[in-house]
């Protein structure tokens, strides 16, 4: 099982060290053949599995005191998914890199990069203790780091990449004290540990305890990582990164890191109510408010990258309340759906030569017909329409969240529901931008329009079958499948309990049609506005201009936040704390302190003047105040 | 009388006499003596290491003979699971201290060389020394090299930044010479062994009052050196104007010194003053570690900028010591290691930069990862390391600190980790100004890094790994050790202290968990939080 992260780890360290030397074709080998070894020991392993979980201890990490760890790896139905879904996709997304990446400087480094991320998300789902997974979880935000700073002589792709470390470590930081409470709770740091421990525990119900207290400090990891409200803001300027990156990083499989720890929590967080209800509303509003700034904005990928920290939210929502087998079903169809469209993003910008503005795209339906139907697919999938993935994924949050028993259910829902038309217009929007309508590029850009090499075609044509049928395990018992994907998973994630008692297929039924029917409206609406009648979203603009402009901005949430917190940081370090308390206060005591005594030094050099007479004089003070002691004493 | 360790001690000082007998006009010889002397030394310490008994928590190695009769002083040396890897330490900063000097320093070679051999037997001698009066003249000789290698082979404000260096820490070794000296007058010995084996049998009784005067005279001595805030400002002044190797050793090792001194005499030999004051000195150590993480954000030059995260990374080191708990202990000693691999490498790549901008300011570089990929990956891996990525050395000592603060005083705890934020945030805003961006044009034919350098960074950079990846190797040593001096710090208080709300949680909750001993793949005692700190007191 160790082979399964090693092999990635080997290939970016070949690429890393040597890659200099080796041919395009050579690198890629490495790189694609070590994903590729990769995928299919995690598919060997996942059929292996059976019905237990398999633990295997390597040697120890830390032991020192009365502290232990080791290094160990855990596989269970959980942690199976997600290596599949990551060396799944990690591998169709390298094997489209080759395509998008030839012709830059420094592809082995941007290779090098890519595996090594590999290894260290599969670290990160394959490990058997909350530490080792923090390895993971720490490296892939360094490999996020590196490969959106890839352009680094870019200032602003640097800034991003820095934005994006720094922003997630401050959600690390909770996750950093989540792991010491754990440990201090549960004398261990282990899974199976743990989860046993916790189960012991009565349930936290009055949000007091310390269930809650490690719920939301890993709620607080899992917030950064996955770019919830409020450290959001890092994920859309990490677009700045090769498409490929984003595809894969910021869209597949880092960013869905914080659903997987809530999901690989779940016994922690279902004796935890009050916490898991904090996920619930975290995740909710985050849906919802990144949904609505998705659809003014302009830039395919950060259009793409809102709707990805939405689509978290609701991964993320469906766990706080308490459906995490819907979370991870949406995690895995997300993964293809979402991957397919950053990659046919990618297979666009590669057309136009560059360009990300949708305002100067239209008409690419004919010219790149391949990509616009695999991003067909991908819509529809991420829309929720049936038969596509999304459907079955999405369907099965909205209905568990509506039957929660945490009482706010079927609040959840509608903000939900109204999500998913806001999610149906901003992704209409941008396919009738892209695809159809007339062309608004320049003439120059318009000659050069080409579709994109085989290597990267076929990639996304894969994408787009499992875009179709990957939501096909997971069929709901009432429309006559099995559910297999959730039964599968169903004894490693725990339940809150009376979850699903309550509901009829008929009610089932009707929320079915609502969401299909306000996901039909969202892209007529899209249609409407922005294909049919242009001028009719101007006017409605103009109409409505503090909340277009509000919108527009993203809210003004980066500059609050810089103005709140970078600026008073940096200029009271600078100010107040260096050049006045620093250099003036402590220095200026020291220095004083030395002047202090180098003046008493000089006075009292005064004192050997070389002057015989008052030589004399001294000694005579002195023996009269030895005499008059003296007397004194005595007397 | 062991050869070993005694080899250890003065092969370096040997090797800076015979050096005097080199003829001025033969630098490649004087070098290449200095380069042996330090190689063979530290082969000689690797030995130590795998011939160390983990079982025992006393001194190793051991050599305890009367050095003064008339007034009782002894040579008495010896290693034990605190000072062992901090010898190591020396031997290998000494080795890269002299390969970084190999070009850089064209005058007066023979003298830097002599300096700095000597500087490594000063330190190696505070590691190992037992006797108090022993450890004091260490201490003292340890400081002469150092204030020539600022003075003499420094940058423009050497003089200044020299004497301010010598006079600061001079102060402070005063006061602590004068302790020794009363504790001497108590006790009739200056062997520390000995002071504490008559304060365990009751023969020697040091009263409240006394343990605190004595305590806090030890105490600034090694605060300054640490240095602890607010006595911290000699460092950034003595750092910019150092040479490199001066930086590396200064960072890297006599920094240690005050933390080592902290832990081996501070506690053990005023138990009662120590717990009096660990609240007091764990709230310096707290403002060090987030005052010195938003300092080094806004400095402008890269030395000053390192020596202020030097007193952020201490302050975990000092927090961790006086947290009285045994992993936070175990975790600050590994620590000290690992501030002196990752900060000496960054002095050492800061020092190479150097050679080539002839400047320290950050505003000079900009887009050096064009020219210089290489030195740009070291440097990236050095600074994760000092961020605190897991995998690397850093990572194991910053959370058993962390581990181990918690459980005697959470919110300390929380804070202190607010500086890991705040090292990712100077560390890449750092690096970002230093390689990324658009290369400057005068930067524009950098050289890269040469062979010489390769090797220089490359045992760093497998350090920070190994320790990264393979801590029980080294953390294991220093279980008797650090156990036997908790012991007699007697932590029974720390538990009464520990009455956070989230304590108090886990024990109601824990006492109304029924326990299912199926699910236990622990021994009992091994498991619960409460009944395992218990075994360290």
């Amino acid at each position: 099982m160790w082979l399964i992260p090693i092999l990635p780890l080997l290939g970016a360290a070949l690429n890393g060290l040597w890659g200099k030397r080796l041919s395009l074709r050579g690198i890629a080998a490495i790189a694609v053949g070590a994903v590729a070894c990769s995928f299919l020991l995690a598919l060997i392993a996942c059929f292996s599995l059976g019905d237990a979980a398999r633990m295997e201890s390597y040697f120890p990490w830390i032991a020192g005191a009365d502290f232990h760890v080791d290094f160990n790896l855990y596989l269970d139905p959980l942690s199976a998914v997600m290596s599949l879904v990551v060396t799944g996709v990690g591998l169709l997304i390298h094997i489209y890199s080759i395509g998008y990446m030839s012709g830059e400087k420094g592809v082995h480094r941007f290779f090098a990069y890519m595996n090594l991320f590999l290894f260290f998300m599969l670290t990160l789902v394959l490990a058997g203790n909350y530490l080792l997974l923090l390895v993971g979880w720490e490296g892939v935000g360094l490999c996020s780091y590196l490969l959106i700073g890839y352009y680094f002589r870019r200032e602003d792709a640097a800034d991003a990449g820095k934005k994006a470390f720094i922003v997630t470590r401050l959600g690390d930081l909770g996750f950093l004290l989540g792991l010491i409470v754990l440990y201090t709770t549960f004398g261990s740091l282990d899974f199976p540990v743990i989860f046993a421990e916790a189960a012991q525990f009565p349930v936290d119900s009055d949000g007091s305890g310390v269930l809650t207290l490690i719920g939301l400090l890993l709620l607080a990891g899992a917030v950064g990582k996955s770019a919830q409200i409020p450290l959001y803001i890092w994920l859309p300027d990490a677009m700045l990164g090769p498409t490929p990156v984003s595809a894969l990083i910021h869209a597949a499989t880092m960013v869905t890191a914080g659903v997987y720890i809530i999901a690989r929590s779940s016994p922690i967080y279902v004796q935890a109510p009050e916490a898991l209800l904090v996920v619930a509303v975290i995740g909710c509003i985050t849906a919802l408010y990144a949904a609505t700034i998705g659809i003014l904005q302009t830039d395919i990928k950060r259009i793409l990258a809102y709707s990805t920290i939405s689509q978290l939210g609701y991964m993320v929502m469906a766990c706080g309340v308490g459906a995490f087998g819907a979370a991870v079903f949406h995690l895995m169809t997300h993964a293809f759906f979402k991957a397919l469209l950053f990659l046919g993003a990618g297979s666009v910008i590669h057309a136009m030569g560059g360009e990300q503005d949708i305002r100067k795209m239209g008409g690419l339906r004919k010219k790149i017909p391949i990509t616009f139907w695999t991003f067909l697919f991908a819509s529809l999938a991420l829309i929720g329409a049936f038969p596509f993935a999304g459907f079955f994924s999405k369907d099965e949050i909205l209905w568990r969240t509506f039957t929660s028993s945490t009482g706010a259910g079927p609040l959840f829902w509608v903000i939900a529901l109204l999500t998913a038309g806001l999610t149906a217009v901003y992704i209409g929007r941008l396919v009738f931008l892209t695809f159809f309508g007339e062309s608004r590029a320049d003439p120059e850009v318009a000659s050069h329009i080409h579709e994109s090499p085989k290597v990267m075609t076929v990639p996304l044509i894969v994408l787009a079958v499992l875009s179709l049928i990957g939501g096909w395990i997971g069929w709901p018992q009432f429309l006559g499948g099995s559910n297999h994907f959730e039964h599968w998973l169903e004894p490693v994630l725990a339940a809150p309990a009376a979850a699903h008692a309550a509901g009829k297929e008929s009610i089932e039924f009707l929320l079915m049609g609502l969401s299909l029917a306000m996901a039909a409206l969202g892209v007529y609406i899209a249609y409407y506005l922005f294909l049919k009648r242009r001028e009719a979203a101007d006017r409605l603009a103009q109409a409505s201009g503090g909340i277009y402009r509000l919108l527009l901005n993203k809210y003004y949430v980066d500059e609050i936040y810089r103005f709140l917190f970078v600026k008073p940081l940096i200029l009271g370090s600078t100010e107040v704390l260096w050049k006045t308390l620093d250099v003036k206060a402590i220095d200026g005591t020291v220095n004083l302190a030395a002047r202090a005594t180098r003046g008493f030094g000089d006075t009292l050099r005064k004192i050997q003047s070389g002057n015989i007479r008052s030589y004399a004089g001294w000694v005579v003070i002195g023996a009269l105040l030895l005499i008059g002691f003296m007397v004194t004493v005595a007397a | 009388m062991n050869t070993l360790l005694n080899c250890i001690l003065f092969l370096p000082a040997a090797g800076a006499v015979v050096l005097l007998l080199v003829p001025r006009q033969q630098p490649a010889a004087i070098r290449g003596l200095a380069l042996g002397v330090s190689i063979v030394t530290f082969l000689l310490s690797l030995v130590l290491p795998f011939r160390f008994s983990e079982q025992t928590a006393g001194m190793q190695f051991v050599t305890d003979r009367s050095w003064i009769d008339s007034l009782s002083i002894r040579y008495h040396v010896g290693v034990d699971g605190i000072s062992l890897f901090l010898v190591l330490l020396v031997t290998f900063l000494s080795i890269l201290c002299v390969l970084i000097s190999w070009r850089s320093i064209q005058e007066h070679t023979k003298e830097f060389f002599f300096f700095l051999l000597l500087l490594e037997t000063g330190t190696l001698g505070v590691f190992v020394s037992v006797d108090l009066f022993l450890f004091y003249v260490f201490w003292e000789v340890s400081l002469i090299p150092m204030y020539f290698l600022i003075g003499v082979w420094g940058h423009e404000r050497r003089v200044y930044a020299a004497l301010k260096f010598f006079l600061y820490t001079l102060f402070g070794s005063l006061l602590m010479l004068v302790a020794i000296i009363w504790l001497y007058n108590l006790s009739g010995t200056f062997d520390s062994q000995r002071i504490l084996s008559a304060i365990a049998s009751g023969t020697l009784v040091l009263s409240r009052t006394q343990q605190i005067w004595l305590f806090l005279a030890f105490f600034i001595a090694f605060a300054v050196k640490v240095p602890l805030f607010p006595l911290h400002t000699w460092l950034p002044d003595a750092h910019v104007e150092a040479p490199t190797a001066g930086s590396v050793m200064l960072a890297g090792v006599l920094l240690k010194m005050g933390t080592y001194g902290l832990l081996r005499f501070c506690l053990p030999l005023f138990p009662y003053a120590a717990r009096e004051l660990a609240s007091a000195i764990s709230v310096l150590a707290v403002v060090g570690i987030i005052y010195g993480g938003l300092v080094a954000m806004v400095q402008p030059n890269l030395k000053k900028l390192i020596a202020y995260t030097s007193v952020s990374h201490l302050g975990f080191v000092v927090l961790g010591i006086f947290s009285f708990h045994q992993t936070a202990v175990e975790g600050a000693v590994y620590q000290m290691i690992n501030h002196g691999i990752s900060t000496g490498a960054l002095f050492l790549m800061v020092g190479m930069i150097y050679e080539r901008r002839h400047s320290h300011f950050i505003r000079d570089m900009g887009g050096l990862a064009t020219p210089a990929p290489a030195l740009a990956v070291f440097f990236m891996i050095t600074s994760l390391s000092s961020i605190g990525l897991p995998l690397l050395n850093n990572f194991v000592g910053e959370f058993l600190i962390l581990l181990g603060v918690w459980q005697v005083r959470s919110l300390y705890a929380v804070l202190a980790a607010t500086g890991v934020v705040l090292a990712v945030i100077y560390m890449l805003w750092m690096y970002q100004r230093v390689f990324l961006g658009e290369v400057r044009p005068e930067n524009q034919n950098m050289p890269d890094l040469d062979r010489l350098e390769k090797g220089i960074l490359l045992p760093t950079v497998f350090l920070m790994l190994l320790l990264g990846v393979c801590s029980p190797f080294f953390l294991r040593k220093m279980d008797a050790s650090t156990l036997s001096i908790l012991e007699r710090v007697g932590g029974s208080e720390i538990h009464v202290q520990d009455d956070s709300p989230e304590n108090q949680q886990r024990q109601a909750v824990r006492l109304m968990a029924p326990r299912n001993p199926a699910f236990s793949p622990l021994p009992k005692d091994e498991r619960s939080g409460e009944t395992v700190s218990g075994i360290a007191y």
